[in-house]
């Protein structure tokens, strides 16, 4: 998985609570076998209409957030069905980062398996941002996972929490499953302890 | 009961670090799989454990002429699953099973679910096996990997959260009502990093396929997992299927399952306490499955809600819907009924469904279709004669798949389409592009399609009992 320690990107925002991840990519999307190619289908119905027209009014139409890496949203982001497909077509799309007040479990989970960081902040300090955001064409902000801080080119200093081992995880681009199978002995041995009680 | 779960499954647990849980049982179907089994292959690896990993296919077939999937990418999900089952040595349960089925409806009826046991799927309404007292939840593909892989999972253990269901539910009150209600007051986060435990008298009274609909939702209100503590009930379902210990071991097992219930004076990290007593039908109006009331309510005015995301999110949902705010919710007119799913595709979901519509029409302004969901379901149905008393009343019997859940079959709403479905989710265009979904229980649907519109079924007019 591709390590992430640093970015500065562009900001987009897309203003709305419960964004599910049908929403993120619909179902007629989920059909293919394989990972890649997600992004062009990121919030589908919300970019064109039912006759294949641009939605002008859709921020990530809009020239001025194009190129952008990071994502603004509000409370209960990637809520839904299980599919990893959300992850990967944010970021096949090319966001790296996506922060809002709350994320649903399973999508917050799947996001670090992709390399992807979902940040956690106040409803405060994400109203700020979108205000931020949608004063200034261009905005971009630094997001700085060392030291677990966010800072914009305006003075801007937010400092997020995070979960030590997924940090690391990030950091390091690590292999879940390489990870896991370090403890094989104890696995196989868990196995036949169960085996055992089984048969007893 | 969550601690206990999760204590016999930890492997290896260090400070800081998730814990690496041992799975049970691992369900698979055709949508979040194939990459799985692809990065299985690119890496070298095998199945660890294929007799614990169960799949079926489900979201994509066709729901009227089943072996002729007409869509070229759907066929070909299908027929990866097919062959990565055979590669891998994973039992399948394809079309040509009367097993097969929606996952979540499958795993209870083969026995494969019992109390105590962790259980995933690629799935989020995996929850639905929590009625059973396992510990199941949904995962993402990578996971999926994971646990072919390895048959274990990297999981930071989450809070505790016990709902109490207090009182007696009244006639034409459903298990969906009593979860719908929960989620419409609670909202569709207020469970995010918990496993929820279920209890109370309510609780007690359901059968097996209504502790079903109720953990089926558990991920409707952001839970990881629901979880209702195994009794008689739960024990009494699992006796004699296929998957369940048999003869003196079954009694064994149950010794071990009793052992599972929570302690006497267990501490939970957060407590909800819900009076059943005064719950009515419930109806969603908006698009998420917190955005409900009942039925003898009416479509709320954005204005008046408390907070400005709530205002906002409203708004928007009520546009979507194209709906009034203040229309009494029996003035609502449907154009499509959808009856089954993993919340309300079951044997006794048919049956409640079949005895408001016996003797009835379906509207003429109604399309209206009934899936089972799955291929027991609809054997054990046909005998019953519940197909004709569909039939005979207007609405399709059809076959065995998720169908109009997601619409990824060709099962699926037109634009402006407005659809009393007993599915668990009523995100935009989640039954189609443009559709309009409002999730109710399976007699709350049946009534809706007879009348073409919303009505509160206490006042229904029963034809005659369906026999059980
Ligand atoms: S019936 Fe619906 S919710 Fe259940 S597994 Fe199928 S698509 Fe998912």
């Amino acid at each position: 998985m591709e390590a992430f320690v640093k970015l500065n990107g562009l900001v987009a925002p897309v203003d709305r609570v419960n964004v599910d991840t049908d929403a993120i990519i619909p179902k007629q999307f989920l059909k293919r076998i394989e990972r890649s190619g997600f992004g062009q289908f990121l919030f589908f119905e919300w970019r064109w209409d039912e006759q294949g027209n641009v939605i002008p009014e859709f921020n990530l139409n809009k020239p001025r957030y194009q190129g952008a890496s990071v994502l603004i949203s509000r409370a209960n982001f990637g809520c839904g069905s299980s599919r990893e497909h959300a992850p990967w077509a944010i970021m096949d799309y090319g966001f790296r980062c996506i922060i809002a007040p709350s994320f649903a479990d399973i999508f917050y989970n799947n996001c670090f398996k992709n390399g992807i960081l979902p940040i956690k902040l106040s409803e405060e300090q994400v109203d700020d941002l979108f205000k931020r955001t949608e004063a200034k064409e261009g905005y971009t902000l630094n997001v700085d996972l060392e030291n677990k801080v966010i800072t914009d080119n305006d003075g801007l200093n937010i400092a997020f929490d995070l979960d030590e081992h997924r940090r690391q995880f990030l950091l390091q681009g690590l292999d879940d499953i390489g990870l896991t199978l370090q403890h094989e002995s104890a696995i196989t041995a868990y196995e036949t302890k169960r085996a055992a009680a089984a048969n007893a | 009961m969550f601690e206990k779960i999760w204590n016999n499954h930890v492997i290896v647990a260090e400070q800081g670090k998730p814990s690496i849980l041992y799975i049970d049982l691992h369900l698979v179907h055709e949508v979040t799989s194939p990459q799985a089994f692809e990065g299985l292959r690119l890496s070298g690896r095998k199945v660890r454990r294929p007799e614990l990993t169960f799949a079926t296919m489900d979201h994509n077939v066709p729901t009227k002429d089943r072996f002729n999937i007409s869509d070229p990418i759907s066929k070909q999900q299908v027929d990866t699953l097919t062959t990565n089952c055979q590669e891998f040595g994973v039992k399948l349960y394809d079309l040509n099973t009367i097993d097969q089925g929606v996952v979540h409806v499958m795993g209870p009826e083969l026995g494969l679910t019992h109390p105590g046991k962790t259980i995933v799927c690629g799935d989020s309404h995996t929850s639905t096996h929590g009625a059973f007292g396992a510990l199941a939840f949904g995962i993402g593909t990578s996971e999926v990997e994971h646990v072919l892989a390895t048959q274990c999972l990297q999981q930071s253990k989450a809070k505790t959260m016990i709902i109490r269901f207090n009182g007696k539910r009244k006639p034409g009150i459903t298990a969906k009502d009593m979860i719908l209600g929960l989620i419409a007051k609670y909202g569709t986060d207020f469970g995010t990093g918990y496993v929820m435990e279920y209890t109370g008298e309510a609780i007690r009274t359901l059968t097996m396929e209504e502790r079903m609909t109720v953990c089926n939702m558990s991920i409707e209100a952001g839970a990881r997992a629901g979880l209702i503590a195994p009794d008689e009930t739960t024990f009494e379902y699992l006796r004699g299927r296929e998957y369940a210990p048999q003869g003196a071991a079954f009694d064994a097992a149950v010794e071990q399952w009793k052992a599972l219930v929570t302690d006497e004076g267990a501490e939970f990290d957060s407590v909800i306490d819900f009076d059943v007593d005064s719950l009515i039908p419930q109806v969603t109006w908006g698009t998420s499955p917190g955005m409900g009331t009942g039925i003898t309510s009416t479509v709320p005015v954005p204005e008046n809600l408390p907070t400005e995301n709530e205002r906002k999110a409203a708004a928007s949902a009520l546009e979507y819907m194209d709906l009034k705010p203040g229309t009494p919710m029996t003035d609502i007119e449907i154009d499509y009924v959808f009856i089954g799913s993993c919340t309300n595709g079951r044997i006794e979901d048919l049956r409640a469904a079949a005895s408001v519509a016996r003797g009835h029409k379906v509207s003429s302004n109604v399309t209206a279709i009934v899936v089972p969901g799955s291929g027991r379901v609809k054997i054990q149905a046909e005998k019953e004669g519940l197909d004709k008393v569909f039939t005979e009343a207007g609405f399709e019997w059809r076959e065995a798949g998720c169908s109009m859940c997601l619409a990824m079959n060709p099962d699926v709403l037109k634009p402006g389409q407005r659809c009393a479905s007993t599915s668990n989710r009523n995100f935009e265009g989640r039954q189609g592009r443009g559709g309009r979904t409002h999730l109710v229980s399976p007699e709350m649907a049946a009534a809706a399609a007879v009348q073409g519109r919303f009505v509160d079924v206490r006042t229904w007019d029963f034809k005659s009992e369906v026999k059980a």
